[in-house]
């Protein structure tokens, strides 16, 4: 499942304030304590997991800023 | 506008051949790296004073640094993690006798003698405020906040043809430290004078929403991110080429990303917010000479009066 693999990222990447179980797949990442800086980090581990790229157009924050939207972007780059 | 590389790089040449040939510039050997004219330094120092008097109403605390910050208060600006491509290491020679003569051996061959050497405690000072922070850990601002007027030599390892991107360079800065209200007020008051100072000055400024030039792909996001929170503003103006502006001012929120590093905190017990204006003195004494000319003397009446040439 693409979702428990982000949500497993998420943690170790994440560096969230609020723990992870506490979020929903739309709550937003950034309210959690998401930094630009652990973003970073966050989309290496993507990439290396789930062998994709993002592409310029996707690097933003709102790629990148809830459970739902980075398994959106996931399924997108790997059709 | 798209302009190409090479018409861009024809224009900075052509600019910066200029600037040696009229002996405002001195030339390294290195790009990005120049000795000043007497006159040269004498439009920063100008500036500078019209800076300290158009902040004195602020009376900031006045703090100057040397362009070195010790190592580990360097790990602890993330520098490393954003732009690692931009930073200057201070390295030495720590041997004995032996190791000196191979050091020279290697010299006289040719060869990669700085593999030899160690790195000492210092780093070159990427941007004028960091050297601050450290000396300021674990404070508690006053109510009103800290207003501190910076001033250094800061590095950046981006050699280019460019007369106005230098590897080193000065920031003159007022820094705010202060609560997530007082530090962006700060940023925008600024802005607003900045552009004020420039433009009374002659100079065809504009600010525009800026990021920083975080490293990598990974950079991209961090750009993208402190562009949707417009956080960082330049005032921007033609030197080299009209077409693409440089920046010669900015004006920037770090949110609490120092505060909480650092540990200084507000009156109230919560991480500081910091935000800075910061004039870049060569490019605006580029932007002078320009706009009004290699000589000073023949500057409009208005300008010289406000700078007090």
């Amino acid at each position: 499942m693409i979702i428990q693999s982000v949500r497993e990222i998420l943690t170790t990447q994440g560096r969230l304030s609020t723990p992870l179980s506490e979020l929903r797949e739309d709550s937003d990442l950034y309210h959690a304590g998401l930094t630009s800086l652990a973003t970073v980090g966050l989309m290496l581990a993507l990439e290396e997991e789930f062998d994709i790229e993002f592409p310029d157009s996707m690097l933003s924050r709102k790629t990148f800023g809830s459970i739902e939207s980075i398994v959106d972007a996931i399924e997108a780059l790997q059709d | 506008m798209c302009l190409s590389h090479d018409v861009l790089d024809e224009a900075y040449r052509q600019y910066q051949q200029e600037l040696v040939d009229a002996g405002l510039l001195l030339p390294s050997g290195v790009p990005g790296v120049y000795g000043l004219s007497g006159l040269f330094e004498g439009i920063i120092e100008a500036f500078e004073r019209y800076v300290t008097r158009m902040g004195a109403h602020l009376t900031p605390e006045v703090v100057r640094f040397p362009p070195l910050l010790s190592r580990d208060s360097y790990l602890r600006t993330d520098h490393i993690e954003t732009f690692p491509d931009l930073m200057g290491s201070v390295h030495s020679f720590v041997g004995k006798e032996k190791d000196h003569l191979k050091l020279v051996q290697k010299k006289e061959a040719g060869e990669g003698w700085a593999e030899s050497l160690t790195p000492t405690d210092v780093m070159l000072v990427p941007a004028a405020c960091y050297p601050l922070y450290p000396t300021m850990a674990n404070s508690t601002l006053p109510d009103e906040g800290r207003v501190v007027d910076l001033r250094a030599f800061v590095f950046r390892h981006e050699p280019s043809p460019d007369p106005a991107r230098m590897q080193i360079f000065r920031q003159r800065e007022y820094v705010m430290l202060g609560t997530a209200e007082q530090a962006p007020a700060h940023r925008d008051y600024w802005l607003k004078r900045g552009e004020e100072m420039l433009t009374a000055l002659g100079l065809d400024v504009k600010p525009v929403v800026a990021n920083d030039p975080f490293f990598g792909r990974g950079g991209r996001v961090m750009a993208a991110t402190q562009k949707e929170q417009a956080l960082k503003y330049e005032l921007v103006a033609p030197i080299a080429s009209t077409e693409k502006l440089t920046a010669i001012s900015s004006s920037n929120c770090h949110l609490d990303h120092f505060g909480r590093e650092f540990n200084i905190k507000t009156a109230d017990g919560q991480p500081a917010h910091t935000a800075c204006i910061g004039f870049g003195l060569e490019r605006i004494t580029l932007a002078l000479l320009k706009k009004h000319g290699f000589d000073p003397n023949a500057w409009p009446v208005d300008v010289r009066s406000l700078l007090e040439l």
